[in-house]
């Protein structure tokens, strides 16, 4: 048992080489903001706002797929709406963000811009206490929960799963994304929200501020993977794959899976509320776009690209990817979408188990 | 004047029904070769919205052609764009089944992800061809204008034409279903693949040919949709949503399902939009077809049968 548990632990970790990388990789990401601060601007060795920015946005996006690849890779369920929790928690920070500019809107009102624009005398009721960081965080965090909970517990009771839950999370963000297309939902409507100026007074463009958000979401990623490490090599983590390869008989050993299935949705929908809580300061702006649908499958093409069932295949997904979207959007525009297509295409024809597994087949191998 | 009063809401109520049943035609168009392979395959085929726009695009073509080579029959285009749009879209879906879908079959989640792929494939495609703007498709001049019941209440040609156009598509692919013997092959598949391949059915073929199917009578979708719509690269993407709400309501295996799940949501939706609002009303929808799947997740309209996944 024990040793079939480390042997289980090393081939989760990835071989020798993986393991060298991964260490390197995080050695280069917590160099960065260092490197951003104190080099000078004209030395080689500096790192730019702009590829800072561009890091740490790929790096919220790893955070997203680490959640989305507990729920498909390890639990079987593929989640269209995962865009969804990725945005509300991006909308919580939001609020914050847009009270934070306090007097320094082109309005100079208490109010938000967009609400004197509205002709809106008094902040609505869910703005209530969106002052203070502490409870937007709360609200970044608790309302992808909240949502994910009732979603998830009609979902899972009914025993709905395969493409059937699939298309109803994807319904779910495309209901989600109308709403907050309306000027009158009271998020901004089409623009959403930007121009932010600080965070806990610190200007939001200053280098210290983002130094220390991409630094908080360097560590954010790495206690996800740790505990997602911990939590898919415990005994519950057995059990969520069991619930992908055979509920039924699952279900016949006398396990419930609702609330295995339900645990490690919330937790997802949650995880993915804080990276976008980490993206939106660290972007500057977030617009009900984010929950178009074809944002939540990316994510899914993310994860299957890297590889799922395993930790570290979709945070090299997500880097791949988004990589090479910031490449082909400037080089070729005209061809992303027929490489993004194609690498769909070509991920579940010939690449069952992501980049990783072609790795792993190699190592196999040898 | 309750006189009067109650004369407007009738009219009101009509004219409520018939965009309802407009937009349940519309919908119903878009689902209904979703629905057949879905319950064959048991696949989602996310690029089937493209196959709407693709036929929209097809009439485009058509009419371009009428309108330089023969413009004296220009009104006759849109009964040479069926044909055309049909086979184009036929081709093409026959040609994604053969060449992507067969080697996933067993893994459902990954075809959705890749016929996502090809839709973007599509969508980019037809971007470079016709450009990223909307392109203007005309009415011919029978479908212009419209039926004048009262000063309040006109029911439009186009409109009137596309419901009768479903109904014809409907009885077709009932016919189709029921009477002939392809079609007792998609039910034997759709009821017990296993067991149709074992008493001698070519499921291979049958997949493809229904796949085909599917994909043209969504060709035929994007004539229809060409008159009343829009016709641009996104076109597909409005309705996929709603489309697969359309077979997640009906269910799946029988045509009276979509017809009843198309046509309940077109009018549930046209009622709720005075009073709601279009977004607030589809929310409404929404919720109610989550909550309604709790006691029918096999929608309404299911295949009884003793298969445990």
């Amino acid at each position: 048992m024990q040793t079939a548990l480390s042997l289980r632990l090393a081939t989760r970790l990835g071989p020798q080489p993986l393991k060298l990388a991964g260490g390197a990789a995080l050695a280069v990401l917590l160099a960065m903001p260092a490197l951003h601060l104190w080099t000078d601007p004209a030395s080689s060795l500096h790192v730019s706002a702009y590829t800072l920015t561009l890091v740490g946005k790929i790096l919220c996006y790893a955070i997203v797929a680490l959640a989305m690849d507990l729920v498909w890779g390890y639990t079987g369920l593929l989640s269209l709406g995962h865009g969804l929790f990725f945005a509300l928690g991006g909308y919580g920070m939001g609020m914050y963000l847009m009270r934070a500019i306090g007097h320094d809107g082109n309005y100079q009102s208490d109010l938000p811009d967009f609400m004197v624009f509205l002709d809106w005398k008094t902040l609505p009721w869910f703005w209530q206490g969106s002052e203070h960081l502490a409870w937007a965080l709360c609200l970044a965090v608790g309302v992808p929960g909240l949502l994910a909970l009732v979603f998830g517990w009609l979902a899972f009771r009914s025993r709905i799963k395969g493409v059937y839950f699939s298309i109803m999370t994807q319904a779910l963000t495309y209901a989600a994304m109308l709403l907050f297309f309306r000027n009158e939902t009271g998020f901004g409507g089409n623009n959403g929200f930007t121009d932010f100026k600080r965070i806990l007074g610190y200007g939001i463009a200053a280098p210290g501020t983002r130094a220390t958000l991409f630094l908080l979401t360097v560590l954010l990623l790495v206690a996800a993977l740790a505990a997602g490490f911990w939590l898919v090599n415990s005994k519950f983590g057995r059990i969520l794959t069991a619930i992908r390869d055979a509920e039924s008989r699952l279900m016949f050993c006398g396990y419930n899976p609702l609330y295995y299935k339900l645990f490690i949705w919330v937790a997802s929908a949650m995880l993915c509320g804080l990276a976008g809580a980490l993206y939106v300061p660290q972007v500057g702006i977030i617009n009900p776009g984010e929950m178009s649908p074809a944002n939540s499958i990316e994510i899914a093409i993310w994860v299957a690209v890297g590889g799922r069932g395993s930790l570290i295949g979709p945070v090299l997904g997500a880097g791949f990817i988004n990589a090479a979207k910031s490449w082909f959007t400037v080089a070729f525009p005209e061809y992303w979408l027929f490489f993004l297509g194609g690498l769909f295409i070509a991920t579940t024809l010939f690449l069952p188990r992501g980049l990783l597994g072609l790795l792993r087949r190699h190592k196999e191998k040898a | 004047m309750a006189d009067i009063k109650s004369s407007q809401w009738r009219y009101n109520m009509l004219g409520y029904a018939f965009s309802g049943i407009s937009l349940g035609s519309v919908l119903l168009l878009a689902a209904l070769g979703l629905a057949i392979t879905y319950g064959l395959l048991g696949v989602i085929n996310m690029a089937h919205g493209e196959m709407l726009m693709i036929g929209a695009y097809a009439s485009y073509v058509v009419q371009n052609l009428f309108r330089s080579w023969w413009p004296g029959a220009f009104d006759a285009y849109l009964l040479a764009a069926l044909p055309v749009a049909f086979a184009v879209t036929f081709v093409i879906g026959m040609a994604l089944e053969r060449l992507i879908i067969r080697h996933l079959y067993g893994r459902p989640l990954e075809t959705l992800l890749a016929t996502w792929g090809i839709s973007l494939m599509l969508i980019q495609a037809v971007r470079m061809l016709f450009g990223a703007q909307n392109v203007e498709v005309a009415n011919p001049s029978w479908l212009s204008g419209g039926w004048e019941i009262t000063p309040a209440l006109t029911l439009p040609y186009n409109r009137l034409a596309i419901i009768a156009f479903v109904a014809g598509v409907l009885v077709l692919t009932w016919l189709l279903l029921n009477k002939t013997r392809l079609g007792l092959f998609v039910r034997a598949v759709t009821q017990n693949r296993r067991m149709a391949d074992s008493v001698g059915v070519p499921t291979g073929k049958v997949d493809m040919l229904a796949f085909g199917l599917g994909s043209g009578i969504a060709g035929l979708g994007g004539v229809a949709l060409s008159q009343i719509g829009n016709v641009g690269p996104e076109l597909g993407q409005g309705y996929i949503v709603d489309s697969f709400m359309v077979v997640v309501l009906g269910g799946v295996g029988q045509l009276a399902g979509t017809v009843t799940g198309a046509m309940g949501l077109g009018i549930v939706n046209k009622i709720l939009e005075p009073s709601l609002g279009a977004v607030l009303g589809k929310i409404l929808i929404l919720g109610f077809i989550i909550l309604f799947i709790q006691k029918r997740p096999q929608g309404l309209f299911a295949l009884k049968g003793r298969v445990l996944d």
